[in-house]
């Protein structure tokens, strides 16, 4: 396993960390209410009076956030809850219209689980999962419109969301950005939330501490709230591992606290200390009664549950031959999986893997295009990658076609058969330009007669360079080097 | 458990009361009134005991997940203290 150590000149620290990942659930309607989640539209238009907190107005709960929830508990590999408790945490604060959260304390709809990471190193790492509930999001409020005045819309209040807690599992940078995006990877694989962090559909606050290397003391730590991308989450840890350690090292202590990353300089700064962190007083939430689900019904969403990306991952790596690491890359997007599962049937399935990790994906970001958007089919990328097994084209061929399919969308076996640029596997044309090679290039010859062997080559690329191409490789290599032998 | 004039301000705080100075410490006696008689209840032994968290014994039931409401912002706005541009307008919380 790869570690991570801090090391100074005074000594070694290890860094724990812990993640609590906030998901939006995706459903049409909000999990208390029946008014709409739609993201985008003009202020407070999908409010009903129960996410405007009006007195009297009671929450009822959205079937659909439940099922989520229990499909989202199962792509985790957690123990789901037949009985679960809805509470109410209690706070002050402008966008939260009742004054309190519905969400789940004692009892959270998933227990513990578990997801295993890919790391750089093509090690894997199980890393625990405490807990999941379901909750409601808060509104939105805005601060730069006015001078004076905050501005708050609540188009998001009453949104669900899945709060995933992990265990303090992870022990470096890369294996919580590891996490983040396998978990993004299953959300989106079930469609339970769509984890964009930039438009803020999956939020992740971070717990960071340090201990000295080789120690299992537990030392207090700082929580960063809301950090918005992966890459941040992990500039997050290693800059407050390093304060963490600068401080202990200097005589210091950390107190418990919680702390605003700030992604345009990357370091934290404090937000409230523990001492006036908030009481929120959670008493049983007395408008929902407790959530209780049947055997039955948790079966019937297994029966339901796709196949995720570490099952098709190891499918990739067993039945068609690619290797953990090609597997991995193309199984974190499930479009991507389908896409190739799509290209590979009945052809090269390891040669279709590298096309499309190489060549294919440069064309989509050089376009910015999305793989649905591909000009380039999964049926006509397979083709392609069946033309150069079955010798029909060169590799180097195959480039230009690619290039050609990409801004025409067109059939390669049409481009190669309309362009004549079927491989030339003639012998006899293939010893014509060679001769003709070695006819015009005397010097050559004789330096490679005096030993400067690795001249064939030269001559090979000038044969290939002169049939456009078309020259089969292999053929010309062995060619090439009869007649210099001669 | 003895509550403090302290707490009785932090408790106030909280729920966004206004203690003022001089009811503090009749504040205190009252809440010490009410938990020593709750404390009562310690006599009894209710361990491995889970809360009452609903006299019915009822279990949740769901909603179908459609929109049927929302689309009402001018009524949502109604009762806000200001509203601009069809946003609640609030005094500055920058935490």
């Amino acid at each position: 396993m790869s570690e991570y150590i801090i090391t100074t000149n005074k000594g070694k620290w290890e860094v724990i960390v812990g993640l609590e990942i906030h998901c939006q659930i995706i459903s049409k309607s909000k999990i208390f209410s029946s008014a709409s989640t739609e993201f985008g539209d003009d202020p407070n238009v999908n409010v009903s009076f129960v996410d405007a907190g009006m007195p009297g107005m009671l929450p009822t709960l959205n079937k659909e956030c439940v099922r989520q929830a229990v499909k989202t508990g199962l792509g985790l590999n957690a123990k789901i809850n037949k009985y679960s408790e809805f509470s109410r945490k209690n706070y002050f604060y402008a966008d939260m219209p009742t004054d309190y959260q519905i969400t789940q304390f004692r009892y959270p709809i998933v227990g513990e689980g578990e997801i295993s990471v890919d790391l750089s190193d093509g090690t894997t790492k199980k890393i625990g999962i405490e807990r999941m509930h379901i909750e409601q999001d808060a509104g939105k409020s805005i601060h730069d419109l006015n001078p004076t005045k905050s501005y708050i819309d609540l188009n998001r209040a009453g949104v669900g969301l899945m709060e995933i807690v992990t265990k303090p599992d992870f022990r470096s940078p890369e294996e919580a950005g590891a996490f983040l995006r396998k978990l993004r990877s299953i959300v989106r694989y079930l469609g339970t939330c769509d984890g964009n962090m930039d438009e803020g559909s999956m939020r992740c606050d971070v717990n960071v501490s340090v201990r000295p290397f080789g120690s299992n003391e537990l030392r207090p730590r700082s929580e960063m709230k809301n950090v918005n991308s992966v890459k941040f989450v992990m500039q997050a840890i290693e800059n407050e591992a390093k304060r963490h350690v600068e401080i202990y090292e200097n005589g210091g202590k950390i107190e418990q606290e919680t702390r605003q990353f700030d992604p345009t300089t990357g370091q934290s700064k404090l937000m409230r200390k523990k001492e006036f962190a908030h009481d929120y007083r959670y008493f049983p939430e007395p408008d929902l009664p407790p959530l209780v689900l049947s055997d039955e019904y948790i079966d019937s969403i297994k029966a339901e549950m796709i196949e995720l990306p570490d099952a098709k991952k190891q499918r990739f790596i067993n039945t068609m031959g690619l290797t953990p690491y090609d597997a991995a890359v193309l199984c974190e997007n499930k479009e991507h999986a389908e896409f190739f599962e799509k290209a590979a049937a009945g052809h090269d399935a390891k040669k279709v893997a590298n096309w499309m990790m190489s060549d294919f994906f440069a064309m989509l970001n050089k376009k910015r295009l999305d793989i649905s958007q591909s000009p380039v089919s999964a049926e006509n990328l397979g083709k392609l990658v069946e033309l150069i097994s079955k010798e029909v084209i060169s590799g180097k061929i195959a480039k230009d076609v690619f290039e050609i399919m990409a801004q025409t969308g067109e059939d390669p076996e049409k481009i190669v058969e309309e362009k004549g640029l079927k491989q030339v596997t003639d012998t006899g044309a293939i010893e014509k330009i060679i001769d003709d090679v070695i006819a015009s290039n005397p010097d050559n010859v004789t330096a490679y007669k005096n030993g400067k062997t690795n001249l064939a080559g030269w001559f090979v690329g000038q044969v290939i360079k002169m049939s456009q191409g078309k020259a089969n490789p292999a053929i010309v290599n062995k060619l090439v080097r009869e007649k210099l032998d001669k | 458990m003895a509550i403090d004039n302290m707490t009785v301000k932090q408790i106030a705080f909280l729920s966004r009361l206004k203690v003022e100075d001089e009811k503090v410490e009749a504040t205190k006696e009252e809440f010490n009134k009410i938990l020593n008689w709750i404390e009562e209840l310690n006599e009894v032994n209710t361990d491995e005991i889970e809360p009452l968290i609903s006299v019915n014994d009822t279990v949740l039931k769901m909603r179908e997940d459609t929109v049927t409401s929302g689309n009402c912002k001018d009524e949502v706005l109604k009762n806000a203290p200001a509203a601009e541009y069809d946003y609640f307008a609030v005094p500055k919380v920058v935490e």
